[in-house]
């Protein structure tokens, strides 16, 4: 971790930051499932994805926390910040809805997670690229698994052609915020640590395209859409969450088992 | 019996004869290092121990690798190592967490995966034929009965590292070790 200057370490501590709110708040969102799954061998998966996220998102707050040169740990980041201190995009903080919702706000995730994981594994940033060779594992068989879903899902029923179209729909206008540029992306492209996002979006474009062929779904036109994640405004729903999550942090500080 | 017998020659070894600290002796006693999880194969095996360093003071250094990010098991064979090492006399351990090269399910030991199957678990085919990441379905073998007329219930299993099979023969559900 070698670290030039200041403005660079606080562009890498919110790009850092922003990697591990996407997956800490999905995962928080899939660990809803636990006991609820439609069968057991998928409440079983959803926690097993949700553990992968999990676990990459301490990874990376591990390190957000190290660039910072505060002191501040994982924990301190997941559990200690407030709603507009979190950079998550607002496709994560959704609510889980019925099992198709939650297959395709995986399914878009997975999509654009897989290619960002294969390229940062190039980062001249040696850590985020151990991280993303790490993850780029099991983003391969997480994409694989929502793509069954999803194809599942649009090529079966016509119930379960109808939900898996209305999720996409009501979803589609969070996807814009996963391919935003700013200030902090654009210095994190140019120091070679964060990869093209443009040629991320063309990847995602292409495997989305694909897969909703083969599952019989209609890809959304593009119109309005979300923003604001990155820059700590979220949906009515991330408070819930963040009150869920940390609980028992804030009414216990300090607590350890 | 075996193991207590290893405790006391730890300890009667230790601390004034530090020579005895080898890194030899170090991986015969990882040996005795389980996985939490599938308890049957220890961290050799399974190929999570990457290095093991012996200072001359006597510390060791191991260095262990995630087999999954968020595996939670691995917080328990770091505890695990450290418990084993220092019971048996070795003065100071440390336990250093890398990431990079990413674990591959090839790092388990042909002895690693024999064991994975006795238990009832089938063992990962070889990633460097990555058809089990593209998606392609490989053949897996039953463990209970042998019969290759196998079918993948769930990507995901009991643990992150396991997919969930039925065998169509003898009709038992087993676990798969998912291919890395």
């Amino acid at each position: 971790m070698i670290v030039p200057n200041t403005m660079e370490q606080s562009a890498l501590f919110t790009y850092t930051l922003r990697l591990a709110d996407d997956l800490l708040i999905l995962s928080q969102r899939l660990g809803e499932w636990c006991g609820h799954g439609p069968i057991l061998e998928e409440d079983i998966a959803l926690t097993n994805r949700a553990l992968d996220h999990l676990g990459e998102a301490r990874n990376l707050l591990t390190y957000a926390g190290q660039v910072e040169g505060k002191g501040r740990s994982e924990d301190d980041l997941a559990y200690l910040r407030m709603e507009r201190q979190f950079t998550n995009v607002k496709l994560m903080e959704q609510p889980n809805g019925d099992y198709a919702h939650t297959m395709v706000r995986s399914f878009l995730f997975d999509a654009y997670h897989l290619p960002l994981m294969q390229a940062l594994q190039k980062s001249t940033d040696e850590q985020l690229a151990a991280i993303a060779g790490k993850a780029v594992k099991e983003a391969t068989y997480h994409l694989r698994a929502s793509s069954e879903w999803i194809i599942r899902f649009g090529d079966g029923t016509e119930e379960s052609h109808q939900r898996a179209q209305a999720a996409l729909d009501n979803l589609w206008t969070y996807t814009g915020e996963l391919f935003e540029s700013d200030a902090v992306l654009e210095e994190m492209t140019k120091a070679g640590v964060a990869p093209e996002i443009a040629a991320i979006k063309a990847n995602w474009s292409k495997t989305v395209d694909q897969v909703l062929a083969e599952a019989t779904l209609k890809r959304p036109a593009d119109g309005f859409m979300m923003t604001g994640g990155r820059k700590g405004l979220h949906s009515e729903h991330m408070g819930f969450i963040l009150a869920e999550m940390q609980h028992v942090t804030r009414a216990y500080p300090g607590v350890a088992w | 019996m075996k193991r207590n017998f290893r405790i006391m020659q730890g300890l009667t070894s230790a601390p004034d004869d530090l020579a005895m600290i080898t890194k030899h002796r170090i991986l015969e006693l990882l040996d005795y290092v389980k996985d939490p999880e599938i308890p049957v194969i220890n961290v050799l095996e399974l190929g999570v121990v990457r290095s093991v360093e012996v200072e001359e003071s006597g510390k060791a250094i191991i260095t262990i690798t995630p087999t999954y990010t968020g595996c939670p098991a691995m917080d328990v064979m770091a505890a695990d190592i450290k418990k084993e090492l220092l019971e048996a006399g070795v003065p100071e351990v440390e336990v250093k967490l890398t990431l990079s090269p990413a674990w591959t399910t090839d790092w388990i030991t042909d002895e690693g995966k024999r064991k994975l199957k006795e238990y009832g678990i089938a063992p990962p085919e070889k990633s460097a034929d990555i058809r089990a990441l593209k998606g392609v379905q490989p053949v897996v073998q039953c463990p209970q009965c042998g019969s290759k007329n196998t079918v993948m219930l769930s990507l995901f299993g009991s643990t992150a590292c396991k997919a969930l099979w039925k065998c169509q023969d003898c009709l038992e559900p087993f676990d798969q070790f998912k291919c890395l």
